[in-house]
C-alpha cells in the first residue's frame, strides 16, 4: 500500500551525530589527555555541522 | 510505522510537554549559562592563597598537629569536619562553637598540606558580597522555593526530556521529504524557523536529553543519600547502644592512617569529626584517583575511641551512578574547552526553545492539529507517501 518510511534517510545523519555526541560526552568522563582532546573534537562535530548547514541556508528563488 | 493518529498523538505530547516547560527551561539555560564558569568566577571574585610548591614524594602534614593549631585559633569551638583540597595541596578545617551553629558562625581555616602552615583564616578575610552568581545559582536550582522549588524543576525537566523524545519522533514524518539540516531562508519567516528548530533541534538531541536527564539526577541525589544514611546510621548505633560517649577522642591522623591501609589506591577527601548523630566515630570518605573512579567514594567508620576500623564499604550503585553522572550536567571535567562547547550547546538548546515558542505564537489560522485531525480521517483512503505531502506544507 504505502511506501516503507525511509528511515535512513531521515535519521541516518542524526544517529551518526547522536553516537558522536555520546562518545564525546563519555570520552572526557573516563579518561584525561587525549581522551579530553577527543572530547572535544568530537563534540565540536555536531556543532560544526549547524554552523556549515546555517552558512549553506537557500536563499535562491 | 507510524499512523496518523499516532504521529497526532505524538505531536500533541510534543507540544503540550514543551509549552509547559519552556520558561523554566529558557531560565535553567539562561543561568546555566555562566554557571559553567562559577570556578572561574569564583577564584576571580575570592581570596585565595596558594601553597607552597613542593617535590613529588613529600608527606602529608599531620592531622593532629592541624587540629591543635585549629583549636588553639578557636579554643571555643568545635571541630566538623577536615576535607581536602580538589585541586591543591590545601587543607580545610571546618569548625563551629557547637554541630548546631548556623553557617554564619562556622569558622574555615586552610592550611597547606605538606607545610601545615596555616594559610588563610576565612573569619579574619572581608566577607565575599552576596555575588550576581549567588542569585543566578540559587534561580537556577531551587527558583528561590527550596526543596519544593527544587523538585518542582525535577518535574519541570522531566517534561523536557519527553519533549525531547516526542520530538524526535515527530521530526520524522515532518522531515520525510526535506533533506537533512536544510534551512529554507527564501520562504516565510516561519518556515525558517521550522527548519532551524529541527535543525538544532536534532543535532543537539543527545547533549540536551543528557543534561535534561542528569538535571533530574542531581535533583534526587541529596534525598536518596539522606534515605542511604538513614537507613544505615541507626543500624550501626544501635551496636553501641548504652555505651557511653568518648570523652577523649583516638587522633585523627591515626583514623587517617588506619582508613588509608585499609582502602589502598584511594584518596581521602574528607573526615567527620564525631557529632550528635555519629557520636562515636570519625567518618572518612575517601574517592579514586583516575577520572572515573574519583567520582566513585567509599566511606569509612573510625572508631573515636579505639582507634580501630570499625567498617570501609563503597556507596551503594544508585548513589554511585548519581555521582558518576554528576558532571554530566556540569560539563566540568574536560578543561576548558570542553565548557565553551557546553556553553555552545546552551546556546544552541536556547535557539531550539526560543524558535519552538516562535512556532507556537505564529501558528496558522488552521494549526497542524486540524490538519492531522483532518488526515486521520483519510488515513484509510490515502497512501503515506500523500500524508507526508500534506505535513510538510
Amino acid at each position: 500500500m504505502s511506501h516503507p518510511f525511509p528511515f535512513r534517510k531521515v535519521y541516518g545523519a542524526a544517529m551518526i551525530l547522536t553516537a558522536i555526541t555520546l562518545y564525546g560526552l563519555l570520552s572526557a568522563l573516563f579518561g584525561d589527555g587525549v581522551w579530553d582532546e577527543l572530547s572535544w573534537v568530537a563534540l565540536a562535530i555536531p556543532l560544526v555541522v549547524i554552523a556549515w548547514k546555517y552558512s549553506r541556508a537557500t536563499r535562491r528563488r | 510505522m507510524l499512523t496518523a493518529r499516532k504521529i497526532r498523538l505524538w505531536y500533541r505530547v510534543h507540544k503540550w510537554t514543551s509549552l509547559i516547560c519552556t520558561v523554566f527551561l529558557l531560565m535553567s539555560c539562561l543561568t546555566g549559562l555562566p554557571m559553567i564558569f562559577n570556578d572561574e568566577i569564583f577564584s576571580l571574585t575570592h581570596h585565595h592563597v596558594a601553597p607552597a610548591n613542593v617535590s613529588p614524594n613529600t608527606p602529608l602534614t599531620n592531622m593532629d598537629v592541624v587540629s591543635a593549631m585549629a583549636r588553639l585559633r578557636y579554643p571555643g569551638d568545635k571541630l566538623i569536619a577536615i576535607s581536602f583540597d580538589d585541586d591543591e595541596p590545601r587543607i580545610l578545617v571546618g569548625m563551629a562553637p557547637n554541630f548546631a551553629s548556623k553557617p554564619s558562625q562556622h569558622h574555615q581555616l586552610i592550611f597547606d598540606a605538606h607545610t601545615g602552615k596555616l594559610l588563610e583564616d576565612k573569619a579574619q578575610e572581608p566577607k565575599p558580597k552576596p555575588n550576581v552568581m549567588t542569585y543566578i545559582n540559587t534561580l537556577h536550582k531551587t527558583i528561590y522555593a527550596g526543596i519544593i522549588g527544587e523538585l518542582f524543576l525535577a518535574c519541570m525537566a522531566l517534561l523536557f526530556v519527553i519533549a525531547l523524545v516526542s520530538g524526535a519522533v515527530v521530526y520524522g514524518p515532518f522531515m520525510r521529504r526535506l533533506e537533512f539540516g536544510i534551512v529554507r531562508k527564501n520562504k516565510s519567516p516561519r518556515v525558517k524557523w521550522f527548519d532551524l528548530h529541527n535543525l538544532l533541534g536534532i543535532v543537539t538531541l543527545s547533549w540536551a536529553f543528557i543534561v535534561g536527564a542528569t538535571g533530574i539526577m542531581n535533583t534526587l541525589s541529596v534525598p536518596l543519600f539522606t534515605m542511604w544514611t538513614a537507613q544505615n546510621v541507626p543500624r550501626l548505633m544501635a551496636l553501641y547502644h548504652g555505651r557511653p560517649i568518648p570523652k577523649q577522642l583516638s587522633s585523627v591522623n591515626l583514623a587517617v592512617e588506619t582508613v588509608q591501609k585499609a582502602l589502598p589506591g584511594m584518596q581521602i577527601t574528607n573526615i567527620g569529626f564525631p557529632n550528635p548523630r555519629t557520636p562515636f566515630h570519625y567518618v572518612v570518605f575517601a574517592k579514586g584517583k583516575t577520572p572515573l573512579t574519583s567520582r566513585l567514594f567509599d566511606v569509612a567508620l573510625v572508631d573515636a575511641e579505639s582507634g580501630r576500623l570499625t567498617v570501609a564499604k563503597g556507596l551503594p550503585w544508585y548513589l554511585r551512578a548519581l555521582e558518576v553522572s554528576r558532571p554530566l550536567h556540569f560539563g566540568d571535567y574536560g578543561g576548558m574547552p570542553l565548557k565553551v562547547i557546553w556553553a555552545l550547546f546552551d546556546v544552541a538548546l536556547i535557539m531550539v526553545l526560543l524558535s519552538g515558542l516562535y512556532l507556537w505564537l505564529s501558528r496558522r489560522k488552521t494549526p497542524v492539529e486540524d490538519e492531522l485531525d483532518r488526515l486521520v480521517k483519510l488515513e484509510e483512503l490515502t497512501t503515506e507517501e500523500t500524508l507526508a505531502g500534506a505535513l510538510r506544507q
